[in-house]
């Protein structure tokens, strides 16, 4: 059983060993702010993909949303609730938020409810900025704590002054996102979600409920964002209405489409290739954003599924060919 | 009183560039079905090409609008044949991420070669007319008539002349206008080319007012798209009514309420009114 998993998961297993002894490969602190950086925004992009890749709604308010976690998690953390409760709260603060938007928005079809969601993101990002006695107007906020230390019974308590404690914070939740994601796309729900987008009239005529699968999709989506802003505020200890901007939309957009849009990989592939990719090309960094904007294009044209789209057609006809050959050979054999 | 009128008069201003920003846009948006989300963007080039023509050529105020409007016109026939074209059969949301990479490589352009900050057109009619009380630059009326000269000139392309109505028509049926032996890629080039024509015409007029910066077309960009899809999807009067009405509210909300939030009433109004009707105040159903 257990050779039988190893056997046709190994390379899951070995991404797992490899992430969980990256503190030990990755010294320099620069890089490995990266790292964490790339494990929060995968968070990020892997909750676009839900509403965008699977269910074919076009959310443009996914930084408002994140921008809400974060300003919530750093009102109550600095009003001294802690870290573990403020979290989860975030998280339904973006979640419920998102309930009330997506009510009258998720009624709207295609360009309409992206121009919606996107007013809805820039209207975050304008109260964040001026509403100065809450949040702290263009300045932000800063000093946010980082989590509380978690006590343990004999062992003393894990806290989260360190890189790498931070690191294995965010890989946790980043997993525990991915293992939902997985379960939820896999299920008779996902199902419904993929429905919804491949033909809105046609499941709602074989007895789908497909506003209620947009507004769970999207509430679902925005919880993550939420959290995912939660986390970044703790971690970062300060945040501005650029953590709620449209730009921060946009990046997530170029990760979840050359990643590859409706797959599990994808946004994690795009949300790490990018970034470090831009770090080996920094003398082109003033041209990251048209660079990005040219992929997008290119991309959405030709190769809609993105990357890892590309790699799973790739197989694909890698084994029908090698498919072929076996039958050939059968056949060969036969005559 | 004296405040009301000022602020009237502003609002006029400001809607008259409204109106011509999602005149253009509906074309393009409620006739191609494309949703343009760089049109902002083109608008700010536009400001931005008269600019450098004035500044570095020595170009008159009126040479270079022109000048502007008919290199637009050009760079939005490539935007159309490159970015959208070839997504006319795919799904919406594709053309929409599509715009998205236009509007970066648009903003960011700018950025890069130009630089971020903003820049001013050396205004070509600086004297002012106090009228009832009301102070009025000679650069704000021209504006405001300029608008209603563009409307209507427009009008009567679309209504009078052989290529205004081919575009109706392909408004009206596509297959149907395709079966009587309209080109229909030649009319998708021809609106595109109109639609950031008028955009440039519109930046031009108001840059000598406002601050020209890579940045300005967003917001604007996006206050189209609510014009748009708030007065009808493609209806012509809903983009020059919706436009002044705009342009009245954020003038009047700015001067009485908060100036800070003007921008947030009319994105909330979006999302309170599409609540109420998914399509739009003037929206067909099922469109």
């Amino acid at each position: 059983m257990a050779v039988k998993f190893l056997r046709e998961k190994w390379i899951y297993v070995l991404l797992l060993v490899l992430a969980l002894a990256l503190p030990l490969l990755v010294t320099n602190r620069y890089h490995f702010q990266i790292i964490i950086m790339g494990c929060l925004f995968s968070i990020a992009t892997l909750s676009m993909n839900l509403i965008l890749g699977y269910t074919g709604q076009a959310s443009l308010a996914h930084a408002g949303f994140f921008g809400l976690g974060a300003y919530g998690l750093a009102l109550m953390t600095k009003s001294g609730i802690s870290f573990w409760l403020a979290l989860p709260f975030s998280g339904l603060f973006a979640a419920l938020i998102g309930f009330l938007i997506g009510l009258p928005t998720l009624r709207t079809r295609g360009s309409y409810f992206a121009i919606s969601t996107m007013c809805f993101g820039v209207i975050v990002s304008l109260v964040a900025g001026n509403w100065i006695e809450v949040t702290g107007g263009f300045n932000g906020i800063v000093g946010i704590p980082v989590p509380s230390p978690i006590p343990l019974p004999f062992l003393g308590e894990i806290s989260f002054q360190t890189q790498a404690a931070q690191y294995y914070l965010v890989l946790a939740f980043l997993l525990l996102t991915l293992l939902i994601m997985n379960r939820l796309v896999h299920s008779l729900l996902g199902l419904s979600f993929m429905a919804i987008r491949n033909n809105e009239v046609l499941a709602e005529a074989v007895g789908v409920p497909t506003f209620v699968g947009k507004v769970l999709s999207f509430v679902v989506a925005n919880f993550f964002a939420g959290m995912a802003g939660g986390i970044y505020a703790s971690l970062m200890g300060n945040i501005s209405p650029g953590t709620a901007s449209l730009d921060l939309t946009f990046n997530w957009l170029v990760f979840l489409l050359l990643g590859g849009v409706a797959t599990l990989s994808g946004p994690i592939v795009g949300a790490f290739a990018i970034p470090v990719l831009m770090e080996y090309l920094q003398f082109l960094a003033e041209y990251r954003m048209i660079i990005f904007g040219v992929l997008l294009i290119v991309v959405i044209i030709y190769f809609p599924r993105g990357l890892m789209g590309a790699f799973t057609t790739l197989q694909e006809r890698v084994q029908a060919v090698y498919g072929r050959r076996k039958e050939a050979v059968k056949g060969a054999a036969r005559s | 009183m004296d405040l009301f009128f000022q602020q009237v008069f502003n609002g006029i201003m400001l809607g008259s560039t409204y109106a011509i920003v999602a005149l253009g846009l509906t074309l393009v948006f409620g006739i191609l079905h494309i949703p343009n989300f760089a049109h902002g963007h083109l608008y700010m080039l536009g400001a931005y090409v008269s600019f450098f023509l004035m500044t570095l050529y020595g170009f008159g105020f009126w040479p270079a609008l022109i000048a502007s409007v008919v290199i637009l016109g050009l760079i939005g026939i490539v935007v159309e044949r490159v970015v959208y074209r070839p997504l006319r059969d795919k799904p919406h949301i594709n053309s929409f991420i599509s715009a998205v990479g236009a509007l970066m490589v648009l903003e960011t352009s700018v950025i890069v070669f130009w630089g971020p900050q903003g820049r001013r057109i050396p205004n070509p009619y600086p004297g002012i007319v106090d009228v009832l009380g009301i102070t009025m630059s000679y650069q704000r009326l021209l504006v405001i008539l300029a608008a209603i000269v563009l409307i209507a000139l427009l009008q009567i392309f679309i209504k009078r002349t052989t290529p205004g109505i081919t575009i109706e028509a392909v408004a009206q049926n596509r297959e149907g206008a395709m079966l009587v032996g309209v080109n229909v890629n030649w009319v998708s080039s021809l609106t595109f080319a109109i639609s950031t024509g008028t955009a440039a015409a519109a930046a031009c007029l108001v840059a000598p007012i406002f601050m020209i910066t890579p940045t300005m077309g967003a917001l604007l960009g996006m206050k189209a798209f609510v014009i748009v899809i708030l007065g009808g999807l493609g209806s012509i009067p809903g983009a020059i009514l919706g436009g002044y009405i705009l342009g009245l509210l954020e003038a009047i909300g700015g001067g009485y309420l908060s100036a800070a939030y003007k921008d947030v009433y009319a994105f909330g109004a979006l999302i309170l009114i599409l609540s109420i009707r998914p399509t739009g105040l003037f929206g067909k159903e099922g469109s």
